[in-house]
């Protein structure tokens, strides 16, 4: 699948097989330690760059103002499911058992609020914990199956062990070389280009 | 004992416990000093491997054995739910005027069950407790089976199983809706919502330490099977900052939930007009009994699994003494609860309520009422001994006196109240008959089995966030001596007892 050599220069490049024209879609530097990611974090935020990215095994703390990253909208999304499903309970026992199908049971009104909170209250939850768990699968473009990234043997470490800075090509600041020199320069021990 | 179990093959070192996974005292308390979380020399990556190894090696001899033996007595479902469904619910010992007998004792116990799973996983996570980490995951498990197990209850009990769908609010040709001013169907919304939410906070957390599993996967099935469960996660920090957040959310609303399914279920008795289920301190006593059962569940489940799979570093001493802590607690709230239904029976001055409460101690059920007391009340107060609470074979049978005095509380409440009515004429005595006991003990099979299974195909650690605390407990302990040499370890852990 993938196909690893060593040039001249100070970073291994891996190319997809059968690919008639490889470019560069990613550049790829391994960390050793959480410290080091996060200070070499702020100097690539500094040095401008846009689309990039850090992997890590833990959520590690202070990272989020390392990279610059501006807090999501995901809580309103939870707001809004909830919202509705709040609302939805209530008009939906309203409507079944006050307007479409009546019928007096122990002499309870057809319609009440206190009655109707146990269940507008669990729709509630259920429809936000809906837009948590949809609202972050959204937001974060998951699930994503083919991933560049996997191309990469080294970076199977990321979800155990080791932390990674990632700069894709789309980047107006990328240029492989340049800034594999740079990313050595701030700590990376192993540098890798991912081509397709 | 260990030098037969020693001669049985493929029986892996850890169960033995070997020199890898130490039993560390972590318990002692210094207010100059923290003790660790994660014991022994671990960094992220003996984690990894730790966790990860059990899913990857081969099976252990003693979870072989306790997957068959589970698989065997979930069998007995397999007889006696389609025996049930076949003649209708005339097999249960069910008599007029106990209607409600073994089916909803079960639902109760194990709706409860399920409670300390989403205690452990939300509201330690929002009081910001570190020791939830190990063994979140494990009681989360227990509580997707556990509400799965109370689930089949409701499902089998309503006699014609084929028309379980009428408790749903859905169109159909009768034209008729369920009735909302029923707890009843306020049961069905809130263990619906219980179950879907705990399942998705669940599979959420997971899915970092799926990708872990992913990575590591040698073969083309494991790699597939991963790939798909883990979503193509990588870690990213932009990913894993929304992840965050959703978790938080997540964990706040999973924290009202809890409290307010069992609240749901104890109206199933409170809203009724039955002397001794018509009681205001229901809700609260009913939560308070659910975290203490759920608590004894997972350390019935929690301190054979860690001999087993060689984790006592990390599910340590300091975690089972704190859930102790929690079942002496919870356990005295529960006999407060007891007592306080005797004060106000008695201050309330209502004759057959009076009647109710002497009746269920000193009644035809004062057998089940001491076994109840006697397990709930008395047993958990051996956890004022340190000694006891740090010893693994004490908190285990109180562990399991706890579940069986548990178990008794659902059956006492529900039937002691049903047999002796207003109408002295219609009394009857319920015993139950075989099909009740086979689909009681045929759930804890399957309960059993789906415990089994998690063990050995999900990473029963949530490695991500045991590495956080990890890293926190680092630098905790890195700050106070500053002239160590840094950067050597991807994340010093700090020795203990060393």
């Amino acid at each position: 699948m993938s196909d690893s050599n060593h040039t001249e220069s100070e970073f291994e490049t891996i190319t997809a097989e059968g690919s008639e024209n490889p470019q560069p879609v990613l550049i790829l530097a391994e960390f050793e330690t959480a410290d080091e990611l996060m200070s070499a974090a702020e100097k690539v935020r500094d040095e401008g760059f846009k689309r990039w990215d850090c992997h890590t095994p833990y959520p590690v703390h202070g990272l989020d103002g390392a990279m610059g990253i501006r807090p999501t909208i995901l809580p309103w999304l939870v707001l809004g499911g909830g919202m509705t499903g709040f609302v939805g309970g209530l008009v939906m026992q309203g409507w079944m058992n006050g307007v479409d199908y009546k019928f007096l049971i122990s002499g309870k009104p057809f319609f009440s609020i206190p009655a109707s909170i146990p269940v507008a209250f669990e729709l509630t939850i259920l429809l936000s914990a809906f837009g948590a768990f949809g609202g972050m699968l959204a937001l974060n473009g998951l699930p994503k199956m083919f991933n560049p990234l996997f191309r990469s043997d080294r970076f199977r470490r990321a979800t155990a062990d080791r932390f990674f800075i990632s700069i894709e090509a789309r980047d107006r600041r990328f240029d492989a070389p340049a800034n594999a020199r740079f990313l050595r320069d701030i700590g990376a021990n192993a540098i890798e280009v991912i081509e397709e | 004992m260990k030098h037969l179990l020693e001669k049985i093959p493929f029986v892996r070192p850890e169960i033995l416990g070997n020199a890898e996974s130490r039993e560390i005292d972590n318990t002692a308390y210094s207010p100059s000093e923290r003790q660790p979380w994660i014991t022994g020399d671990n960094t992220n990556t003996t984690i990894t491997d730790r966790v990860c190894g059990i899913l990857e090696e081969k099976p252990t001899f003693g979870w072989v054995m306790f997957f068959l033996l589970s698989l065997s007595v979930l069998g007995l479902l397999g007889v006696f739910v389609p025996f049930l469904i076949f003649w209708g619910v005339g097999v249960w010992g069910v008599n007029n005027p106990v209607g409600w007998g073994y089916a909803i004792v079960n639902f109760v116990f194990w709706v409860g069950i399920g409670h300390a799973g989403t205690l452990i996983s939300a509201i330690l996570f929002l009081f910001r407790q570190k020791w939830r980490t190990s063994i979140n995951r494990a009681a989360e498990a227990m509580t997707i089976f556990a509400v799965m197990c109370a689930g089949l209850f409701p499902g089998i009990h309503v006699g014609r199983a084929w028309f379980a769908y009428w408790m749903f609010p859905l169109p159909n040709q009768m034209e008729l809706w369920p009735n909302f001013r029923s707890p009843l169907l306020w049961d069905v919304f809130a263990v619906g919502t219980y179950f879907t939410v705990s399942l998705l906070f669940w599979y959420m957390g997971m899915v970092p330490d799926l990708a872990t599993v992913r990575d590591r996967a040698k073969n083309g099935i494991r790699k597939l099977a991963y790939g798909a469960l883990s979503l193509g996660w990588t870690g990213s920090n932009r990913q894993w900052h929304v992840y965050e957040r959703s978790y938080l959310l997540l964990a706040s609303l999973a924290t009202p939930l809890v409290l307010s399914v069992h609240s749901v279920v104890s109206f199933d008795f409170a809203v009724s007009q039955v002397a001794g289920w018509h009681t205001t301190i229901f809700p609260p006593y009913f939560v308070a009994g659910a975290i203490f059962s759920g608590f004894a569940m997972v350390v019935t489940l929690l301190v054979p699994a860690r001999q087993l799979f060689g984790l006592k570093e990390i599910i340590t001493l300091r975690h089972l003494e704190n859930m102790n802590k929690i079942i002496m607690l919870t356990g005295m709230l529960v006999g407060y609860a007891y007592a306080q239904e005797f004060f106000i029976a008695w201050y309330g001055g209502v004759k057959v309520e009076k009647f109710a409460f002497m009746n269920r101690a000193f009644g035809q059920y004062a057998w089940a009422y001491w076994i109840m007391v006697s397990c709930n009340v008395i047993s958990p107060q051996i956890f004022w001994f340190k000694k006891a609470r740090t010893n693994l074979w004490i908190m285990f049978i109180v562990s399991i006196f706890v579940n069986i005095g548990m178990w008794f509380e659902r059956f006492v409440i529900t039937v002691t109240s049903l047999a002796n009515d207003y109408t002295p004429a219609a009394w009857d005595y319920y015993s139950p008959k075989l099909a009740d006991v086979g689909i009681m003990i045929g759930a804890f099979g399957l309960f059993f089995t789906l415990f089994a299974l998690f063990c050995r195909f999900l990473p029963f650690i949530a490695m991500s966030e045991v590495k956080g605390v990890m890293a926190d407990q680092a630098h905790a302990v890195a700050e106070p001596k500053p002239a160590e040499d840094e950067g050597a370890d991807p994340a010093p852990s700090p020795a203990a007892g060393s």
